[in-house]
């Protein structure tokens, strides 16, 4: 019974709390830049206006610019079912291999949001999607060695057996085999959730985006739909990363999860700190940045060899 | 037993009565009928065998000398023969319809050949004698012909015709001598063989492995001997590409997998050499697959791309063999079978889709078509099943088979031995470059082609095609919905079909298949899950715009109102930053005007990928070959009657060494 309710109940922080990933985001790039700042709760401001708008749909468009939203959203609250919360904690779908589920998932996402920008039939959505392709392609192979290679390490194939065998002993035994994947994991988490220095959310030229620009014609709750999506895959992302580093596995839940939400939020602090010391990378170099993603998630491989 | 060949008789002839019909739509329908009524009544004993494991054959005496006609079914075999009867049926019933859009054509002799294509594989994957096999290979290997060049007053046609049939004779002769070697070692052509070569040592046998490698491989798409591919199926009528990339293809794997189970031993290094030739068909497919502007070539190339992923699958099995790790065995080849059967479902829907579009447009041109869903509805809906299930999406078919390869391969990845993990991380991450390069490839064709703006007179013009072949594409869609949603029944029936290959059974075993069972479950219920959220969310949708207004106007492009169709993102531009970042691989030509002048007038580009190998590789072999042979021109009279004096000649000669 308790079981199940802390299946149930990591979901629900997750929508909770994503949005505010983004407003904390914004707050410390504020703050570096020497400006007030929005406030924190504003991307929950913006999801209740978005979904108590109209819409507008274009004329090029057709079925599948309106399925877009639906699967996309879909997906992701499926993934955010399969990423367990906090050390030793088990999601509602858990399984051997569930992390192959999820990034499949993702996919899936990632396939809709694609053909849902083509639908518009503007060039500057077809730009975004062509980039979107090709880097999410690239970071797909450094995501599954960098997996592969923290499977090799905890001896597990599913998340929560990853997370539960990170320990203070694990630590000590294949430091290497962390921090290399750890640091796969947030080159990319970058690409994949669209932050500098792979894309730029804030920049204001449509020729330079690569995910704002293929939501451009998305309007009212679908937009909605597609801001809260990105919020709860920035959300996976940092769960992710955080339970490949904490060592909190022996933690009672009580402990292990609200320590797992407080490093979660740090992720967004770190990614605050990135953006506002670094200039988005020339589109054209994004590439070397996500193959050295991936030879970093070989050489942590290579470590993870011993066991 | 007798029941799967009354069927298969049914089918053939049906084929043989259609030739006399002069009546052209009762000629196909005719045919097309034999092939459905032949087929249920040969899938019954199949599904027999595959549901008990039951093992059932019949041989008859054959007045070939070393033959007999002995057939016999067991679950690999069933396993085969039931995709290619079932969808064998469905591609036929779409043949009815797209068949008749050759008008002033006689269809008799397409129809009596498609029925022997049918008949052909379902004996080669029921043959037990290396004789009966190859004259079946060959019934199979002839029909497709014909069948390519059906549309033989174009020049490309005659020409693709011609490296098809020289492929497949190549390849035809790696088989050859491959069933010589096997009946001098095993001392029959039955394949009822023979613990005789045990005693022979491993040499033999790995050379074996590989001749079967070559002559299957070619017949698979294996690079570098996937070179016909590309130029077959685009000129084959579309219902033809679906069966032999659908199905006929598929008889290589079927090869190389009753190869693995005759052979005695198995060696770690073919698996090695299966997973090596696997990733390099896998992404070097996918990356040529991205660069093409024809949309059939295109999913020729993603054909060779599957067949990647299979022969990964197939390697993963032999290293477990070979390592004795039982699941990364069973799961390899659980996994490649899953995705062969897959495969043929999805690939015969995107080539029947993409029929569907050249019927009613004209132009295999991706960048000259655009807005397509709104002219051909039923056409692009089956398409995207296609396309979301081929890229192995969740919660289609398509990802059940990958699934279980990745599993297999992280399983590896996580069990002992270096090695292990060097050999099943590469199909990991090959798997995932694949699987990331197909979402870009068929994202881009689906969208550019049914998305969008028309981008062309053909394109605004398209209508959606008739009711048969509409039919066929719904039933195979289905079909990859069914299948990924029903996987943890199906799955089981195909690792009790695997299990005899890798010859290893234990407690532990049925551990892992139970395990696998649950997780499959689990699948499905996410599977679920998901559906169940997307209905309730279009639901909150309509909530929510009940009560506001939701209005039209046209795409917002950045501040260039009502953009034309012409300043379109097109395929090719959709493609070119990773045809670009692999430039050194796939040696892509362009051909631009250099703009000089302040205000350039006109600007010209252009761009093709033609395929490596055929270029670089056979290409001067066969030059070479052509000089040779030229100098041999003289023996040559164009006189019939020398000819018959030639073979007179060497027949003496052959029996006076005989009788030395």
């Amino acid at each position: 019974m308790k079981e199940l309710l802390i299946k149930i109940i990591q979901p629900v922080i997750a929508f909770l709390l994503a949005p505010m990933l983004l407003g904390v985001i914004n707050r410390i790039k504020a703050n570096f830049a020497g400006r007030k700042g929005l406030p924190i709760l504003q991307p929950y401001y913006d999801l209740w206006r978005l979904f108590h708008k109209g819409a507008v749909y274009s004329t090029t468009t057709s079925m599948i610019f309106k399925l877009a939203p639906i699967v996309c959203f879909a997906s992701i609250i499926l993934v955010v079912m399969i990423v367990p919360l906090g050390g030793g904690s088990r999601s509602l779908f858990s399984f051997n291999g569930d992390l192959i589920l999820a990034a499949y998932f993702l996919g899936l996402m990632r396939f809709f949001i694609v053909i849902g920008a083509l639908d518009t039939g503007s060039s500057f959505e077809g730009m975004g999607s062509s980039r979107e392709v090709q880097f999410s392609a690239l970071a797909e192979p450094a995501l599954f060695i960098a997996l592969a290679a923290m499977a090799r390490q905890t001896s597990s194939i599913s998340f929560a057996g990853i997370f539960s065998a990170v320990d203070p002993k694990m630590w000590t035994a294949g430091c290497a085999t962390l921090l290399l994947s750890a640091a796969t994991m947030i080159i990319v988490l970058l690409a994949e959730n669209s932050r500098i220095p792979v894309d730029d959310p804030n920049t204001h030229l449509e020729l330079t985006m690569i995910h704002e620009v293929m939501v451009l014609d998305n309007s009212g709750p679908d937009f909605g739909f597609i801001l809260y999506g990105s919020a709860l895959k920035l959300w996976i992302f940092a769960a992710i990363f955080v339970g490949m580093l904490l060592p909190i596995s022996a933690m009672p839940i009580w402990l292990s999860m609200p320590i797992t939400i407080v490093a979660i939020f740090t992720v967004a602090v770190l990614i605050g700190i990135i953006e506002s010391c670094m200039a988005r990378l020339r589109l054209l170099n994004v590439p070397n940045l996500l193959l050295t993603a991936i030879s970093l998630a070989v050489l942590s491989l290579v470590f993870a060899l011993r066991n | 037993m007798p029941v799967a060949l009354t069927g298969l008789c049914v089918i053939a002839l049906a084929g043989l009565i259609a030739l006399f019909i002069k009546n052209e739509k009762h000629c196909v329908r005719f045919g097309a009928a034999g092939v459905i009524v032949g087929s249920v009544i040969s899938l019954i004993p199949a599904l027999k065998v595959l549901i008990s494991g039951n093992v059932i054959s019949f041989v008859a005496p054959w007045q070939v000398p070393y033959g007999s006609f002995y057939v016999e079914l067991d679950s690999i075999s069933a396993l085969f023969l039931i995709p290619v009867l079932l969808i064998s049926s469905i591609i036929s019933l779409y043949g009815c319809g797209y068949m008749l859009a050759y008008k002033n054509r006689r269809l008799g002799s397409a129809t009596f050949f498609f029925n022997m294509l049918v008949v052909g594989m379902a004996m080669v994957v029921m043959a037990r004698n290396s004789i009966l096999f190859l004259v079946s290979w060959e019934i199979m290997s002839l029909a497709a012909y014909f069948l390519v060049t059906f549309d033989d007053e174009h020049e490309s046609v005659r020409q693709a015709g011609w490296i098809y049939l020289i492929a497949t004779h190549l390849g035809t002769a790696f088989l050859l001598a491959f069933f010589i070697m096997l009946g001098k070692y095993s001392g029959s052509l039955n394949f009822d063989y023979t613990n005789i070569f045990q005693t022979t040592g491993s040499s033999p046998v790995s050379v074996l492995f590989l001749l079967a490698l070559l002559g299957f491989g070619t017949k698979a798409g294996i690079m570098p001997l996937h070179v016909w591919m590309p130029e077959v199926y685009p000129a084959a009528p579309s219902n033809v590409s679906a069966i032999m990339s659908g199905l006929m293809k598929k008889m290589g794997v079927y090869g190389i997998i009753r190869t693995i189970y005759i052979l005695p031993t198995v060696e770690i290094w073919w698996g090695w050499l299966l997973i090596g030739l696997g990733a390099v068909t896998g992404i070097l497919g996918v990356l040529f697959a991205l660069a093409q502007h024809d949309y059939k070539r295109m999913l020729a190339y993603s054909s060779i791309e599957n067949v990647g992923i299979i022969i990964i699958g197939i390697g993963l099995g032999v290293v477990g063999i070979a390592q004795d790790s039982q699941v990364l065995a069973i799961f390899g080849f659980a996994g490649a079978l899953m995705h062969t059967i897959n495969h043929s479902i999805f690939k015969s829907l995107l080539f029947m889709g993409a029929g569907a579009i050249l019927q009613t447009t004209g132009t295999r041109y991706m960048d000259l078509l655009g807005g397509l869903i709104k002219r051909m509805p039923k056409t692009a809906s089956a398409f995207a099943i296609g396309a979301l299930a081929i890229c192995g999406l969740p919660p289609l078919n398509g990802f059940i088979g990958e699934f279980i390869l990745y599993y297999a391969s992280f399983f590896g990845a996580i069990t002992d031995g270096v090695e292990l993990v060097v050999t099943t991380v590469t199909a990991i991450a090959s798997l995932a470059v694949i699987g990331g390069f197909a979402l870009a490839a068929f994202a881009n064709v689906f969208g550019i082609v049914f998305l969008g703006e028309p981008r062309s007179p053909q394109a605004l013009n398209a209508h959606d095609v008739n009711a048969e072949m509409n039919i066929a594409m719904a039933i195979l869609a289905a079909l990859c919905i069914v299948v990924g949603f029903a996987s943890p029944l199906i799955l089981p029936v195909i690792i009790s079909a695997v299990l005899p290959i890798v010859s290893l059974n234990s407690d532990d075993m049925v551990f892992h298949i139970s395990r696998i069972k649950i997780i499959l479950f689990i699948i499905s219920a996410a599977s679920i899950t998901f559906a169940l959220l997307a209905g309730i969310l279009i639901l909150i949708r309509k909530k929510l715009l009940s009560k506001n207004i939701v209005t039209k106007s046209p795409t917002w492009d950045c501040g260039y109102l009502a953009a034309n169709s012409r300043i379109q993102y097109t395929s090719s531009s959709f493609s070119q930053p990773i045809v670009d970042m692999f430039k050194s691989v796939l040696f892509s030509k362009s051909k631009a005007v250099k703009i000089t002048k302040l205000f350039p007038q006109q600007a010209q580009f252009e761009s093709s990928t033609p395929d490596v190998s055929s270029e670089y590789l056979y290409r001067p072999i066969f030059k070479w070959v052509d000089a040779v042979i030229s100098k041999m021109r003289w023996v040559q009279y164009g006189v019939v009657q020398m000819y018959v004096l030639y073979i007179a000649i060497t027949l003496i000669i052959l029996l006076v060494w005989k009788l030395r």
